[in-house]
């Protein structure tokens, strides 16, 4: 019985197929338990099943099933070894899209954890998420942000600290100014205003995030009660001008255009105390972190490199370990069936003693030979030497 | 015994001043930075166990535990990965001047002081701590302008690069004046009250002493946000490198 791994991702098939064959957990699930002893791990990068002991073939027109089309010339197909190195990747966050992303982890996770598995899956996923935490703990690469939005509160976050009980002011209540917004709010800012040309626009989305909705005309006013300012409108001229920023705030202003055309005035970025990051400065902000990820990656593949070793070295084990089992089984029976003609004959002091010794005996003479089949594992002979100790001490009825 | 103490003490901050330079080696420079601080207060501790009186009264000898301060001002709160410029700043420095100090025989024993032992202990350790404050005051502003201005510039590597937030050096160089400045405080009212009693005039070391104070007074009076505080802070550091480096020698004869 082999580990094996069919899938695909956005390496292989565009997204036209990948969401076909995309399913959400439930389905996953009832697609593993229809397999066996499997684990499908879908996303919107990837769908992958993970068998251990079913056969590819049926498992493929099962996915084919899924998709509606064949998929014998898109899906990989990797076996053993390079079938959890994939796995210990794709939880490292190594084959995504944006490598380090951590996302991938927590689906990897719940894929696991929706189905039950055998020892060999089991053992496979549980390794993959221990590689996927130590990645991120001994290496760089999940630390900088891998968007504009996230990147512009790293920003913030490098001016004010903690951002805690910061306010943020958002100008237009479009999508990209709602996701920066929402990263800004995940790091503990408040959004304290939400300026719109139009009002009610902009009163839906200061609901959804406790803030107030104001005019467009009224921004520079409040700008004395914020420490950021998002700005994302589709307005063809500038929205705020240096000259409407008050010369004297109590902290830094910090502000965020992310429209095109700009919103602010570039002369903002030569005010005292006020910082000012275009979609370009972001964007550059975001190759450059990319760039340290794709450094870290390198460190990354060693670690993932590390724990293929010990997987293989796990696997192999797995052959010598039975006959291991069954030789120790039969020594100890031989030793039982000889002290139980001693019956009567000793007493119970003697009884003790001798059950020691001999028992000591048993362990330092079957200790080398335990450790030399754990070695021959390691070093692929471990099925010829497990084969020798079986035919050797007449163990092939217990195989 | 001393000189056995005062090499493990340089190597460490000389490991710590290269080490600091890569952050893969900034653990390693964190190590050099506290196994070298404990070497150097073993070498205190020996040169104060082998003194007739207060061991470092002369200008070498204050320059050493000066240098001690200002490690040990750097530990509290240096040994962070993101403070690692922090100690790029100070550790050349530390091990520059402990060389400098060795040089003048301030890592000697056997040294005396016609002074009391609680005169010298209030004042010169008083002062030289405020020293090694606003030393380190000097670092975090220091800090501070280069990452404004990174950030005024819009560098793609600021999150890379990343040092601590400004809000965060702002902070922490208040901090550090405020715990340095009544330290000044004291030990200059102890030097002004010896002074007084033995009528000696105002010399050139103690007038810029005097400016460094003001100064420092003005920075928590007026408290300046920003550049501005970081400026004050740095110029405050020239009056100390002022009063140690050149002005001292006549002080301590």
């Amino acid at each position: 019985m082999t580990l094996e791994l069919i899938g695909l991702s956005h390496h292989v098939a565009p997204v036209e197929l990948r969401e076909r064959v995309t399913l959400d957990l439930d389905a996953a699930s009832a697609l593993a338990g229809q397999l066996g002893d499997s684990v499908v791990l879908s996303t919107c990068n990837r769908t992958e099943l993970y068998l251990f002991g079913v056969d590819g073939d049926d498992a493929l027109a099962a996915l084919e099933g899924v998709a509606g089309e064949p998929l014998a010339g898109v899906v990989y197909r990797l076996h053993e070894d390079d079938a959890a190195q994939h796995l210990f990747r794709v939880a490292a966050g190594l084959d995504s899209l944006v490598p380090g992303e951590g996302e991938i982890l927590g689906q990897v996770r719940a894929a696991y954890e929706a189905v039950e598995t055998g020892p060999v899956l089991d053992r496979v996923f549980r390794q993959a998420l221990g590689v996927g935490k130590r990645v991120r703990t001994e290496t760089a690469i999940g630390e900088s942000p891998a968007s504009v939005s996230s990147a512009a509160a790293a920003l913030a976050a490098q001016v004010f600290g903690d951002l805690e009980g910061r306010h943020v002011m958002l100008i237009g209540a479009g999508r990209i100014g709602e996701l920066a917004a929402s990263n800004l709010v995940s790091r503990g800012a408040q959004i304290a205003y939400v300026a719109n040309r139009t009002v009610e626009t902009a009163r839906d989305l200061a609901h959804r995030f406790g803030g107030e909705a104001i005019a467009l005309d009224d921004v520079a006013a409040k700008l004395g009660e914020v420490d950021v300012v998002v700005s994302s409108t589709s307005a063809p001229e500038v929205v705020l001008a240096a000259s409407d920023v008050p010369a004297k705030h109590r902290t830094p202003l910090f502000f965020i255009d992310i429209a095109v055309p700009r919103d602010l005035d570039a002369g903002i970025a030569r005010l005292d105390g006020c910082f000012l990051y275009d979609i370009d400065d972001l964007e550059a902000v975001v190759a450059d972190t990319l760039n340290g990820r794709r450094a870290e990656a390198t460190r990354a593949e060693q670690l993932v490199e590390e724990e293929v070793e010990r997987y293989r070295a796990w696997r192999a084990s797995l052959d010598v370990v039975p006959a291991i089992a069954s030789l120790r089984a039969r020594a100890e029976e031989i030793r039982n069936a000889e002290l139980a003609k001693l019956k009567g004959r000793v007493s119970d002091d003697e009884r003790r003693t001798i059950e020691s010794v001999t028992s000591q005996i048993l362990n330092k003479l079957l200790h080398l030979p335990t450790v030399r089949m754990k070695e021959a594992a390691v070093s692929a002979d471990g099925a010829a030497y497990a084969d020798a100790v079986r035919h050797l001490f007449g163990l092939e009825d217990e195989k | 015994v001393v000189e056995a103490l005062f090499w493990p003490a340089l190597l460490g901050y000389g490991e710590a001043a290269f080490a600091y330079a890569s952050p893969r080696t900034s653990r390693a420079a964190t190590w050099g930075v506290r196994l070298g601080w404990l070497a150097q207060t073993a070498l205190l501790i020996a040169q104060a166990a082998n003194a007739d009186g207060f061991p470092w009264s002369s200008w070498a000898g204050s320059l050493n535990l000066f240098v001690w301060f200002v490690v040990g001002a750097y530990l509290i709160w240096g040994c962070r990965p993101r403070f690692r410029l922090l100690g790029l700043a100070v550790m050349p420095l530390a091990a520059g001047l402990f060389v400098v100090a060795r040089i003048g025989g301030g890592t000697d024993t056997g040294s005396s002081s016609a002074y009391g032992n609680v005169f010298l202990v209030v004042h010169v350790g008083f002062v030289l701590a405020a020293f090694a404050g606003f030393t380190l005051a000097a670092a975090l502003a220091g800090l501070y302008l280069w990452e404004e201005r990174r950030l005024k510039r819009r560098a793609a590597d600021i999150l890379r690069l990343r040092l601590p937030p400004l809000a965060t050096l702002e902070r922490l160089e208040w901090r550090t004046v405020i715990v340095s400045l009544p330290l000044l405080t004291v030990g200059l009212a102890a030097g002004i009250v010896r002074q007084h009693e033995r009528g000696g005039s105002l010399d050139a070391l103690e007038a810029v002493t005097l400016a460094t104070w003001v100064v420092y007074a003005v920075f928590l009076g007026l408290r300046p946000s920003g550049r501005r505080a970081a400026y004050l802070a740095i110029g405050g550091f020239a009056l100390v490198i002022l009063a140690r480096l050149v002005l001292a020698g006549s002080h301590f004869t």
